[in-house]
């Protein structure tokens, strides 16, 4: 098991640049994932810590050791992929054993190692069928029992539960994650699914246009948005945004969006007048008949113990989640109100979170 | 990684079916037409052989196949009286006909030529493609688009356009007449197949097999031995089946370059014809024993060789 270092890796195609600048350390034994759309640069730095494809500048450490031109089989590290890659014309043992026989492990010492790992992963009924007939799930298992079986300094997946049915995935996500504690490697593991990424994760890298938003722990990422993307990436449905026209001191603690004073944690930097946005999540947002700031219902979706109520205010469409039992009908005119301590202040121009009380505490900036 | 199938949106009627059978059936009874006719002129006396009309019903005999194996003088009959007892049924046949069986023919090695010459540069041909075939589709080749199409090109005239020069360089380099002047010939027509087929087949094999066997500790040489060869192996056979038909039908240039050591079998069968008299059936049986190995070889790897046939219009 080993620390995996990221320094300033940047990786270019032919006029194109997929990965710019980044930077991050996921220690020994945690569960990092890298989380944002397709296009984003995820896959392409997972390949570079696999080293299936070499950085155009930066280095990767594996462990303290400098591997960043190094090959694929020299890194000791095992990769699971989105589609599995399992040897067609092997069956499920041979499969397994298959990163065993190219370091020269006898054949006893395989045997025994794969049958191991097959208990593990609760699959010695299957390890002598072809992997062509094998179910979704069963392939998962294969693939991750070809990855563990090595003991590698760390696994890196590559959207592994992608191709499986939702049902399946809620599954498998348990199972990773379990498997995870129990046999506590490092993990790198990229995904465009916030739920599998705030469910798995020790720490989570949200990435956009090659470029790392932020990294933190899912509750950091969740309840302090570094960036606006960050705060609209994450959540479902996403953080509420709200526009004003403002300047801050230093020390302010409240806010006001036509006229309507809002609370919000107290401003840590000064800022001279120009667009800032409010984020305010939806399930931090009730409804307050008092409240200066009202709009209209369009409309309700319920979802048994919550729901997501749609009011269009003067300054945009603004989604609550409220307790199911409140009844709320369309075209109502209602007030809203925020729980202050957790909003968020955006520079609209630069997307980026102004710095107030809600970071006081976190580790990483 | 789904296998699909690909149905027709429309069910074929009873109606069509048969017709679609009777199509095929006739069309199958006129292709092994002529090969049944060559079969049995090759199972015919040289007399029923030539006899009109033709003979449907006949006794048959093997003296075309002993007439292949063997060359005969003429002897007269006082001689062939003094002879003792004929040891075999090929002598008995000979001396009815005031022959005396002299030795082997050259049939026997002119078909081992065939055999080495066409399997030899089927190997080489598909050894050379399969390599090439990778590094194109795994490879950003310089000019990889321009290098295909000048393989590509090499085929866009009837090689018996370059046969002079060829025969010219051959006399030169001292490759006249040599099986290994034939080899390397046969190779540089096929390989320009090869290497287009296979690389088809190669593009579909997805790139995370190998860079799965490379992070599981195998090099790139060993993850193309170990995990892309198995899965090609269907192209591999259906292109090695083309390859072998190829180089073993080949006429004009084993005509034209080979003569003695390494003539191959097509250019030797005519000649037989000459050796005394119009010997139909000896040229028959040669054609029909000629016919084998391909048959053979068909016969095994007739499932690749369909899916060689149907690439590119039925998709995994």
């Amino acid at each position: 098991m080993a620390e995996i270092r990221v320094e300033n890796l940047r990786k270019e195609f032919s006029g194109f640049t997929a990965v710019q600048n980044s930077n991050f350390t996921v220690a020994d034994g945690e569960f990092f994932v890298m989380l944002g759309p397709s296009g984003c640069g995820k896959t392409t730095t997972l390949r570079m810590i696999a080293g299936l494809e070499l950085p155009t500048s930066g280095r990767i450490l594996l462990g303290g050791e400098d591997v960043s031109m190094k090959r694929a089989r020299e890194r000791d590290i095992a990769f699971v992929f989105q589609l599995f890659a399992l040897y067609p014309h092997m069956n499920v043992r041979k499969n397994i054993g298959f990163p065993l026989l190219s370091q020269g492990m006898a054949k006893g010492d395989i045997r025994r190692r794969v049958e191991e790992v097959a208990k593990l992963l609760r699959i010695d009924h299957i390890l002598d069928k072809p992997v062509s007939g094998l179910a979704g799930g069963d392939r998962q298992r294969v693939a991750l029992g070809r990855a563990i079986v090595r003991r590698p300094l760390c696994f890196l997946m590559d959207e592994p539960l992608g191709t499986l049915d939702a049902e399946f995935r809620d599954l498998m996500v348990h199972e990773l994650r379990e498997l995870h504690t129990r046999i506590g490697a490092t993990t790198v593991y990229v995904t465009h699914d916030q739920l599998e990424a705030m469910s798995m994760a020790d720490k989570i890298a949200v990435m956009n246009h090659g470029l790392i938003e932020q990294f933190g722990t899912p509750r950091e990422i969740y309840d302090r948005p570094r960036t606006m993307y960050v705060a609209n990436f994450m959540g479902s449905p996403p953080m509420n945004f709200l526009p004003f026209h403002a300047g801050l001191a230093v020390g302010d603690a409240e806010v006001s969006i036509r006229d309507t004073k809002i609370a919000v944690p107290a401003i840590r930097e000064a800022r001279a007048p120009g667009d800032l946005v409010l984020g305010v999540r939806p399930e931090h947002v009730r409804l307050d008949d008092g409240s200066g700031l009202r709009g209209s219902v369009l409309g309700a979706e319920y979802l048994g113990t919550t729901q997501i109520v749609v009011v269009a205010t003067a300054d945009g469409v603004v989604k609550a989640r409220i307790g199911a039992e409140q009844t709320v009908t369309a075209g109502e005119n209602v007030g809203l109100s925020f729980a202050s301590q957790h909003l968020s202040l955006f520079d609209e121009s630069s997307g980026l979170a102004v710095q107030t009380a809600l970071f006081d505490e976190v580790a990483y900036v | 990684m789904s296998l699909t199938t690909a149905h027709s949106v429309v069910v074929p009627s009873q109606t069509s079916k048969r017709i679609a059978g009777t199509i095929v059936i006739l069309y199958a009874l006129i292709s092994i037409v002529p090969l049944l006719w060559i079969f049995a002129t090759s199972v015919k006396t040289p007399p029923d052989s030539i006899a009109y009309p033709p003979k449907i019903m006949f006794q048959p005999s093997v003296e075309g196949y002993c007439n292949l194996f063997t060359t005969r003088t003429r002897q007269t009959p006082e001689y062939i009286e003094s002879l003792p007892p004929a040891a075999n049924f090929c002598d008995e046949v000979a001396r009815k006909r005031n022959m005396v069986i002299a030795g082997p023919s050259n049939f026997v090695p002119r078909f081992v030529n065939s055999l080495v010459i066409a399997f030899g540069s089927t190997f080489c041909a598909v050894f050379l493609g399969t390599l090439a075939a990778y590094g194109f589709s795994r490879f950003k080749v310089p000019l990889a688009d321009d290098l295909l199409f000048f393989i590509l090109s090499t085929r866009m005239m009837p090689p018996i356009a370059v046969a002079i020069p060829i025969y010219l360089m051959y006399r030169e380099l001292g490759l006249s007449d040599s099986a290994l002047g034939m080899i390397l010939l046969y190779t540089a027509v096929n390989v320009s197949l090869a290497v287009w087929l296979l690389k088809g087949f190669i593009d579909e094999i997805p790139r995370e097999y190998e860079e799965a066997a490379m992070i599981d500790g195998y090099t790139r040489l060993q993850a193309f031995w170990k995990v892309v060869l198995p899965q090609a192996t269907t192209g591999i056979a259906a292109t090695a089946i083309f390859c072998l038909i190829f180089a073993w039908n080949e006429y004009a240039f084993a005509a034209l370059l080979t003569s003695g050591q390494a003539q191959t079998a097509p250019p030797f069968i005519p000649q037989i014809i000459g050796e005394g008299g119009q010997d139909w059936p000896a040229v028959a049986a040669g054609t029909t024993i000629f016919l084998v190995p391909i048959l053979v070889f068909t016969i095994l790897l007739r499932k690749q060789l369909l899916r060689g046939i149907t690439f590119g219009a039925v998709r995994k």
